[in-house]
């Protein structure tokens, strides 16, 4: 059963990494790097169950906060060219 | 440790499967020319060797290959990439094959090198022989932490990991003080600057950026 999910997990990655290659447009790659990210961070946890050490649980945790870091950083360098801009704008500022 | 030896298999498949993996984003990446696709790539590549060392039972390399390699090498490799183009040259003659020679000699020295090693968590292997056996036996006992790498980097070996702690915080605290943050960064100075440019050039003109 676990390793049923394992292997739905191997193939979501095999096509997310297709659209990572093939990907038109930027959009794409990075909706795919997301979703990537996801389906790895599943696949440590059923790892984690089926090598009998449910303790790689508390790494994907981490996984996923690095993954929605990662999203965000790459999102914001393109709709701003920078990463020095605030994420909350003050009232005052123009764009 | 409970069902990790009737699992043998599904380790190895696992293996092989996160090592093709990583073998086409490798091919992909030295094809293709848009720098975007390959700093999203290599961000994967991390991810997916991270969970290799996962499933390698390496935790600690792989929080740091997660956190450096698709965290912050994916925000630095984008932030070089506001300084360059968009898309790499096509490389031709002699600098196509160069590289690719010398990454063959290289694997080949390393694969002639991993053969004298011993097998993997052979019990007889030097690392599994002399202090490791200490560590292995008294890291249950006196602090109870299930993963020993992790008790003898935080512990055992406290005071060093101290001082490592403290080496790459002088460090980083001196790369912040010659870039600077804010307005007073190298960036923010650059930008002024074309800024200043752009308004001489075209007087009363609105820049849009």
């Amino acid at each position: 059963m676990i390793g049923a999910a394992a292997l739905a997990f191997v193939i979501a990655i095999a096509l997310m990494l297709i659209r990572a290659l093939y990907g038109p447009t930027l959009y794409d790659r990075v909706l795919a790097v997301n979703s990537l990210g996801t389906k790895i961070i599943l696949l440590l946890g059923v790892m984690g169950f089926l090598l009998g050490r449910p303790d790689f649980l508390d790494i994907s945790v981490l996984y996923a906060l690095i993954n929605f870091v990662a999203t965000i950083a790459i999102l914001k360098f393109f709709r701003y060219r920078s990463f020095q801009v605030p994420l909350i704008r003050k009232s005052g500022d123009r764009q | 440790m409970s069902g990790y030896e009737g699992s043998d298999l599904f380790i190895a498949l696992l293996n092989i499967t996160l090592l093709s993996i990583l073998f086409v984003i490798a091919i992909a990446i030295a094809r293709l020319r848009s720098l975007f696709a390959i700093v999203m790539l290599s961000g994967i590549y991390s991810l997916v060797s991270a969970t290799w060392f996962v499933a390698l039972d390496a935790v600690d390399v792989a929080f740091t290959e997660a956190s450096v390699g698709a965290g912050i090498s994916t925000a630095l490799f984008l932030g070089a990439m506001l300084l360059t183009s968009r898309t790499a040259k096509a490389e031709e003659g002699i600098t196509k094959i160069v590289p690719l020679l010398v990454v063959i000699a290289t694997g080949a020295m390393l694969v002639y090198a991993s053969i004298d090693l011993p097998a993997f968590g052979d019990p007889n292997s030097p690392a599994n022989t002399h202090v490791g056996v200490e560590y292995l036996e008294r890291t249950k006992p006196e602090i109870a932490i299930p993963n020993v790498v992790t008790a003898v980097l935080a512990s055992y070996r406290g005071f060093d990991t101290l001082g490592e702690v403290g080496v790459v915080f002088a460090a980083g605290l001196a790369v912040v003080l010659l870039l600077g943050f804010g307005e007073r960064s190298l960036g923010a100075t650059v930008r002024q600057k074309d800024r200043e440019i752009d308004t001489n050039a075209n007087p009363g003109g609105e820049d849009e950026r």
